[in-house]
């Protein structure tokens, strides 16, 4: 089924006054060349037209709603009606940004509260809730650990240090913080090589940055010596929090000797993400970084009639390393991960970590019994595992991209693909703790016949899918010409006003 | 599988290394490599007249599945990059030997060392696979 865009369904001077504004909006008081000439092209559609399409399109989506999406390192769990619902009262709704600490002490004490479980969380001993994602939050850490060093004086150190199986956003944020990036390799177990960090740490370096458990899926069993070896030679250690919920009430970073975590709260904290946001990329310090975390930050003054809490900003936190947005954070996304966080509690909180961990090695197990291979099939899986069908590839010609889209034709959304680049042909799968083992058994199931199939007719997965709006998509002319806007023909160039 | 063609060098990164008779060196990388990374949609290259150290990334290869970074095999002044592959990046898919060549360098130390010949590089994949 293909959906007509908009525009095309529309006929001249077809109308839906229900939806129109009650009074026009004048232009008398706007500069005269600034008004356009011509009508701008809008669609021309009824109510029911408008609403036909748009739902068409929602139902066309693959979403944590409709579908098993196992789309690794993402971490797509279930996000809570009730934390939908509670951040949607109208106290929440209706609050301006700008009104009186005093009119906002209930709001104010919800941010106060998810600072405090997350600090619990992790470990460390300040968070700010001022990062609006995640990339935000990782140049909030490496910005952090820079002004931390200048504050000493200490002004040579400018490298960063990332394993290669790391998030590529960790080399991205190092370089947007003005760092050099030393890439070191990763062990035939999946932990970081340890001779060759202790080669390039030295005065230059500023901090390293590590995911544990890593991409790759397991648990880097050398954090301790990891941390002894960043830290004598001066640098800092920064845990990007992507995997947090592997660990979650189990471990905690400040106690594998990290200085500054971010967290995803779109990840770990289950609120709503994919479609590009809004996402929350908050940062935890320990006493070493808290004067340079970003501001505002909510603090709280306990006095005989009780507490009173504050936007605490640039006279309180003046070596921070500034404001990231007009206010603090995307506040409908952290209510969000508050009552997440609430409706949970400290012993649900270990039971996320546990179950993500049991969906994702009984999943491994499952798959490794009929035969696929686990990328590191000796090493316990920690929340999301990898299997490279690189023997399928080299006996069919199937690749893990067909198996991908074959999997879209069986209803499951697909797991991440060819990410770590370090496994050929691989598919990195995160189950997350929202899944019932009959999911989990009918997904093993999806890969083996398309496995079965594979090996009996591969011109017919590589055809895949074919169930949907769209067949298989020229990904390499879309990224060479990039077109994501509309154009209406009355409105080309040659005809829009000045 | 991988073409290796026996008169380059290699490195164990995929880079190969040709030496010109003006004494410039020609570096590419491997058909291995473009394999491996899919249809190249960007190649960013160096400025000429940059003076690399060995090792340093001297160049971006993206495809769709990822940006890798191609490092200088060997020390030298950036004499001319390949200006075909700003409009035909796919050069590099289709003739990675040949028409998709990245970087001609004025090597500074005559001797071509630490390189790979094309049976250990062969040697090299094979223990990959």
């Amino acid at each position: 089924m293909r959906e007509p865009l908009i525009f095309d369904q529309g006929r001249p001077g077809r109308r839906a006054p229900s939806q129109a504004p009650a009074v026009a909006a004048g232009t008398d008081d706007l500069p005269a060349a600034l008004i356009r000439r011509t009508p701008p092209p809008l669609p021309e559609v009824s109510e029911l037209q408008v609403v036909r399409h748009f739902t068409r399109l929602s139902q066309l989506n693959f979403s944590i709603d409709t579908h098993f999406y196992p789309l690794g390192s993402c971490t797509m769990k279930y996000n809570p009606r009730a934390a939908n619902k509670l951040a949607m009262l109208p106290g929440f709704l209706d609050r301006h940004p700008l009104e009186p600490e005093a009119h906002a002490q209930g709001f104010l004490e919800c941010l106060f509260d998810l600072q405090e479980m997350l600090k619990a969380a992790t470990g460390m001993t300040g968070v700010s809730l001022t990062p609006m994602a995640g990339a935000q939050g990782e140049f909030s850490g490496v910005a952090m650990i820079r002004a931390y060093h200048q504050a000493r004086g200490d002004t040579a150190r400018d490298q960063i240090i990332v394993p290669d199986a790391a998030h590529g956003t960790n080399p991205a944020t190092a370089t947007m913080c003005g760092c050099d990036v030393v890439e070191i390799p990763t062990g035939p177990d999946g932990d970081v090589d340890l001779a060759a960090l202790r080669q390039v740490v030295g005065p230059r370096t500023a901090g390293m940055m590590l995911t544990n458990p890593s991409t790759l899926g397991v648990f880097e069993r050398q954090i301790a010596e990891i941390a002894e070896a960043v830290h004598g030679a001066g640098g800092l250690l920064y845990y990007d929090g992507a995997n947090l919920n592997a660990i979650l009430g189990r471990a905690l970073p400040a106690a594998m000797g990290f200085d500054v975590v971010h967290i995803n709260l779109h990840k770990t904290f289950s609120t709503p993400h994919g479609g590009g946001g809004p996402g929350a990329g908050i940062v935890a310090v320990n006493d070493r970084l808290e004067p340079f975390l970003p501001i505002p930050i909510v603090g709280r003054r306990d006095g005989a009639a009780g507490h009173a809490y504050r936007w605490l900003a640039e006279a309180e936190r003046p070596q921070s390393i500034g404001r990231l947005s007009g206010f603090m954070g995307n506040a409908g996304v952290l209510l969000r991960a508050y009552v997440y966080m609430r409706l949970l509690g400290a012993e649900g909180m270990r039971r996320v970590s546990g179950y993500a961990t049991l969906n994702a090695n009984y999943l491994m197990k499952r798959l490794a019994a009929a035969g696929f291979t686990p990328a590191f099939s000796q090493r316990r899986a920690s929340h999301e595992f990898i299997i490279s069908l690189k023997d399928v590839t080299r006996d069919t010609g199937v690749s893990a991209l067909d198996f991908a889209k074959a999997l879209l034709d069986k209803g499951f959304h697909a797991p991440t693909t060819y990410f770590p680049m370090l496994v050929p042909e691989c598919l990195l799968i995160e189950p997350t703790e929202s899944e019932a083992r009959q999911e989990l058994d009918a997904f093993a199931q999806a890969l083996i016949e398309i496995r079965d199939l594979a090996f009996k007719d591969a011109a017919e997965v590589k055809s895949a899918p074919r169930t949907l709006p769209v067949r298989r998509l020229d990904d390499v002319r879309a990224a060479k010409q990039l077109d994501l806007t509309w154009q209406s023909r009355a409105d080309s160039p040659a005809v829009s006003p000045r | 599988m991988n073409n290796v063609p026996q008169q380059l060098q290699y490195t164990a990164e995929h880079e190969w290394v040709r030496r010109e008779d003006d004494g410039t060196v020609v570096i590419g990388i491997t058909d291995h490599a473009q394999q491996q990374l899919g249809e190249l949609v960007y190649v960013e290259l160096p400025e000429v007249g940059r003076a690399l150290k060995a090792g340093d990334a001297m160049a971006v290869v993206e495809s769709t599945k990822a940006a890798s970074d191609v490092y200088a095999p060997l020390a030298g002044a950036v004499r001319a990059v390949n200006p075909a592959l700003t409009a035909e990046p796919e050069l590099v898919n289709t003739d990675p030997y040949g028409a998709g060549w990245l970087v001609r360098l004025q090597a500074s130390d005559s001797q071509l060392t630490g390189l790979l010949d094309a049976s250990a590089y062969t040697t090299l994949l094979d223990a990959a696979d």
